[in-house]
């Protein structure tokens, strides 16, 4: 019995070591944010609370058990109730539920305390950012006065560091769940309803989520990334993103526009300043500025966007994008012109 | 002499008179005889045998997923084959195993034997309650092997499970399958109920009530309020699919939450519901093995009261992401950790009974402790999750998965399977094997942890649930090789366990009417017990009915032997009332099952056929309800009340 206590210890100390170890991205016990530190902090004080109840629990029924064990059969034990004993022990129960309903309201207190500090962040001028949720990617707007103003990406949100953003939070299609842990907890995207969530990125970086709420076939591959970054860099990323791509110049990426407009791509997609205005897929008005594709789930590289284009849906099944046969010429010809709209 | 010591040195008139009984309680025999049956354990061993068919079912789906999630980016099962078997294994083992096992299976068989009667009431609406629920668990397989199976998870959230984002049938069959079972859980439950207060042995007050009849007749109250409210989503959700009414159409006025509110009204009591009868199962198997009799009665019952009316306002705890008012939400917080105060009560309370006791480790008892490892863990991560901050960190995680396996596994599996190894012995005559059930419950038990706690760690390290892969940059792929290593481990136990039945039904020693010494009225009666349950119906004087037997503790006499009657007794103090009659073995339950199967089935494919199917049901239910000349005479000679 004592060897197996032990083993449990050690079983415990393990367990221990790597919840302490949960660091890196997309773990909400690696706080790079604002409200995911004050979150940390109470999943800590909350943590040792019931790990010390667990013990004591352990600890009663480990002696309850050695102290009362016997090696007779049931037979051989008349069944016996010692009154004297079970009102000692009553006094014992009332304590421990005592002190049960204390360690409640302690945990309780402060449960409540840190969700209204991180309901909202004081700030006259945030960054808004929309997010919409699409089965399975994310569009992310950044809304201006001025139409042209806006910019329109996808599964890539850029904010600035140490100030407080707003995102405002909807759906197309599904219910989905805007989770990036590093930063903050979970946010539903419902449709039919807006909502809203605070975030502050404490620390440049750059941060993956991934969707939360089970949302159909590709629900595994619905990430983005937040890349957090000084205020200068991010400006600079705006200004970027707002202009409107140069029109291509050589020959090669001219005929790859052609095969943008005259094949299925512009059925969906859009790419600012050439006419194109599909809304179903992504906006790929800058997208060889982006690090990766299909949200996530592929590094944004020649290779990888050629195999996309071609048989998307052997590598995302079920996603929303036909496969394209091109002929080899118009097929780099277009990775081309793509890889112009930086 | 107890009435099982007299049966044992009857008499020649004695013998007569027990064939008698024999001949009135006994259902026919043979292949058509079989759907006749209306004897309660005859059902219940229908549903227990039925259940773990699905238990293994759903489990042979929980280790395809293992399989598919031990490697990052495997390819052994696609997304839509994935889809469709997580959201069946949930499927299956909340509305297929876990509610008609913990619930209907044991509470049929056990409930009468330990109230002390003949039969549970309305024993035909009992035998139509199961087949419903068999019917709507072969729909659900059916079209889980034709491709159909539901994809959109065991919760079906709209708009994912609508008309728009789920052609086909897929949804369809979901959403039938819930009002198949939930019409058969809420049957049960009536029958529980009637039994519990109607049909005790004379001298069974309420404050001497088994604590596993309490438990199962609190579970029956909260089915009552619990399934109409999933009933009616997955009905609404059925007519958005197949009538096209909006009322989940944000497009057209409706609303996606609603759902989830009318869902969550049922899935969070139905964690209750599956778990409150593995307290009552816990607290006969402490009682029996620490040979005393249960610490704190009343404060156990009234803790499983308390969970059972705070289940109901905690739904929300759920659905925290959604974006629900703060304040709201706060409540939700204190309701959800009220529920620990009562948990936390029947805790204490065992461990004083085995501090107090003297405790003998067999394997029933092995079981029953295991819950203060697992469930007790599960319930502290429950506390985690009730605080607002940190749910919207661990929402929809796999440290949920790991929390609710631990809480359900750990609430109800373990208790079951401590169950198993208790009552088998009443329920075939013979003992398990002590030394296979020792195996089987250190694999279980180490497999189990193996399997589940590692994702408590992947879930804070961000691994979302429902996904049917994962890239190995995330470095989630060592603990989801461990836990698919622990599934081996859990499958090898559970493969012991049905070698061991095999065994013990040719070689298992011979039970006896009691062989755990044990205190309830089941164990008064041989094993198995005959089709009347009891010789001479038992009376009652004490908590603990066979440790407190008076040396002549008084029988029940009076009741007509030519026709299959029981006694009634009343609400509070059991005492004797009046005397009815029980139908005979009918083969009109199944008759009217195949007619609702019908409606349910026809209805997923046309609106036209509600209608004509209805009509069918109608006139069936009409010749169930038929008076019958003999029965009729012979209450009217006896004034027994006409129902």
């Amino acid at each position: 019995m004592k060897r197996r206590s032990s083993f449990w210890l050690v079983v415990l100390c393990c367990g221990l070591a790597c919840l302490v170890s949960c660091h890196g991205n997309q773990s909400a016990l690696d706080s790079k944010g604002l409200q995911a530190a004050r979150i940390e902090r109470l999943w800590w004080l909350m943590f040792s609370i019931v790990v010390a109840v667990y013990l004591v629990v352990l600890g009663w029924f480990g002696t309850a058990v050695l102290r009362s064990r016997t090696r007779q059969s049931v037979q051989e034990i008349p069944p016996q109730v010692n009154v004297e004993a079970d009102r000692r022990m009553t006094v014992v129960v009332a304590w421990a539920i005592g002190l049960t309903v204390v360690l409640l309201f302690v945990m309780l207190t402060a449960s409540v305390r840190t969700g209204h500090a991180i309901a909202n962040l004081s700030s006259k001028n945030p960054v808004t950012i929309d997010v919409i949720g699409h089965q399975w990617w994310w569009e992310v707007r950044y809304e201006a006065t001025q139409a042209d103003q806006t910019v329109v990406t996808a599964n890539e949100i850029h904010v600035p560091v140490g100030q407080p953003v707003v995102i405002k939070t909807s759906s197309v299609d599904v219910i989905h769940s805007f989770w990036a842990p590093n930063l903050h907890g979970k946010r539903d995207l419902i449709p039919g309803y807006q909502n809203a969530v605070w975030l502050q990125a404490d620390q440049p970086g750059t941060y993956r989520g991934q969707c939360a709420e089970f949302c159909g076939h590709q629900h595994a591959h619905m990430a983005f990334f937040v890349v957090a970054e000084p205020l200068e860099k991010f400006n600079a990323w705006l200004a970027q993103q707002v202009s409107t791509p140069a029109p291509p110049s050589d020959q090669v990426s001219k005929q790859g526009e052609q095969v943008f407009l005259s094949h299925t791509c512009v059925m969906c997609h859009t790419v600012r300043g050439n006419g194109s205005g599909g809304k179903l897929g992504p906006d790929l008005t800058h997208i060889a500025s982006r690090m990766t594709i299909a949200a996530g789930t592929l590094p944004n590289n020649r290779g990888n966007l050629a195999g996309w284009i071609l048989d998307s849906q052997s590598i995302k099944p079920g996603n929303k994008m036909p496969p394209n046969p091109l002929k080899p010429d118009d097929l780099n010809a277009l990775l081309e012109y793509l890889e112009t709209l930086k | 002499m107890t009435p099982t010591e007299q049966s044992a040195v009857a008499s020649a008139p004695d013998i007569d008179r027990l064939a008698n009984l024999e001949r009135i309680w006994k259902d026919p025999s043979g292949f058509w005889g079989w759907f006749t049956h209306v004897n309660h354990r005859s059902i219940g061993k229908r549903y227990m045998v039925t259940a773990f068919a699905f238990f293994l079912a759903g489990g042979v789906l929980a280790a395809l997923m293992r399989i598919q999630l031990s490697r990052p980016e495997n390819h052994f099962l696609g997304p839509d084959l994935y889809n469709q078997i997580f959201t069946t294994h949930g499927s299956t083992m909340m509305f297929l195993f876990a509610v008609p096992m913990m619930f209907e299976a044991l509470s049929v068989y056990l409930v009468p034997l330990m109230v002390g009667n003949r039969n549970i009431c309305f024993p035909r609406l009992n035998a139509y309650s199961y087949y419903v629920y068999l019917a709507g668990g072969l729909l659900l397989y059916a079209g889980l092997f034709i491709n159909t199976g539901p994809d959109a998870g065991w919760f079906a959230y709209v708009p994912l499970s609508g008309p728009d984002f789920t052609p086909g049938k897929r949804s369809d069959i979901w959403a039938q399958m819930i009002t198949f079972t939930e019409l058969s859980a809420l049957a049960v439950a009536v029958e529980v109920i009637i039994t519990t207060f109607k049909l005790r042995a004379p001298g069974m007050s309420l404050n001497r009530i088994p604590l596993f009849v309490w438990a199962q007749a609190i579970v029956a109250f909260m089915v009552i309020f619990a399934m109409p409210a999933v009933m009616l989503s997955s009905t609404m959700l059925l007519m958005d699919r197949t009538v096209n009414t909006h009322f989940f159409n944000p497009a057209e006025g409706g609303d996606a939450i609603l759902y989830q509110h009318l869902f969550w009204f049922f899935g969070h009591p139905e964690v209750y519901i599956i778990f409150i009868p593995g307290t009552g199962i816990v607290s006969t198997i402490i009682s029996t093995f620490s040979r005393r009799r249960i610490f704190g009665y009343t404060a156990i019952l009234l803790s499983m009261v308390g969970t059972a009316f705070v289940g109901f306002g905690l739904w929300v705890h759920h659905m925290f992401a959604t974006g629900l008012p703060q304040m709201g939400e706060s409540f939700f917080t204190a309701a959800s950790l009220m529920v620990v105060i009562a948990s936390g009560t029947q805790v204490f309370c065992w461990l004083v009974t085995m501090w107090t006791g003297k405790v003998v480790l067999k394997t029933p008892m092995l079981f029953a402790l295991a819950f203060f490892f697992v469930f007790v863990m599960g319930g502290l991560t429950g506390v985690l999750m009730a605080s607002v901050p940190v749910d919207l960190q661990i929402h929809d995680t796999f440290f949920i998965v790991a929390h609710f396996h631990y809480v359900l596994i750990g609430g109800a599996v373990f208790p079951l399977f401590g169950a198993l190894y208790y009552w088998m012995p009443k329920i075939t005559g013979r003992m398990l094997s002590e030394t296979a059930g020792k195996w089987h419950f250190w694999l279980f038990f180490i497999g189990f942890n193996m399997t589940f706690f590692p994702m408590h760690i992947l879930g804070l390290r961000g691994m979302p649930r429902r996904v049917y892969t994962y890239s190995s940059s995330m470095h989630w792929a060592s603990l989801n090789m461990l836990a698919s290593a622990g599934a081996v481990f859990m499958t090898a136990a559970v493969l012991i366990f049905i070698a061991n039945f095999f065994w013990h039904q040719k070689k298992g020693e011979l039970a006896g009417n009691n062989p755990w010494g044990a205190a309830t009225l089941e164990w008064a009666t041989s094993s198995p017990p005959p089709v009347y349950n009891f010789a001479e119906l038992p009376t009652v004087n004490g908590r603990d009915a066979l440790w407190d037997a008076l040396p002549n503790q008084p029988i029940v006499e009076g009741l007509d032997e030519d026709c299959r009657q029981v006694l009634v007794t009343r609400v509070m103090d059991a005492d004797p009332d009046h005397r009815d009659e029980f139908p005979e073995a009918t083969p009109i339950p199944f008759i009217a099952a195949i007619a609702t199967s019908g409606f349910f089935i026809s209805t997923i494919f046309t609106a036209k056929a509600f209608f004509p199917t209805i009509i069918v049901v109608g006139i069936v239910l009409l010749i169930w309800y038929w008076p019958r000349r003999q029965p009729s005479l012979r209450r009217k000679e006896r004034e027994i009340w006409e129902h």
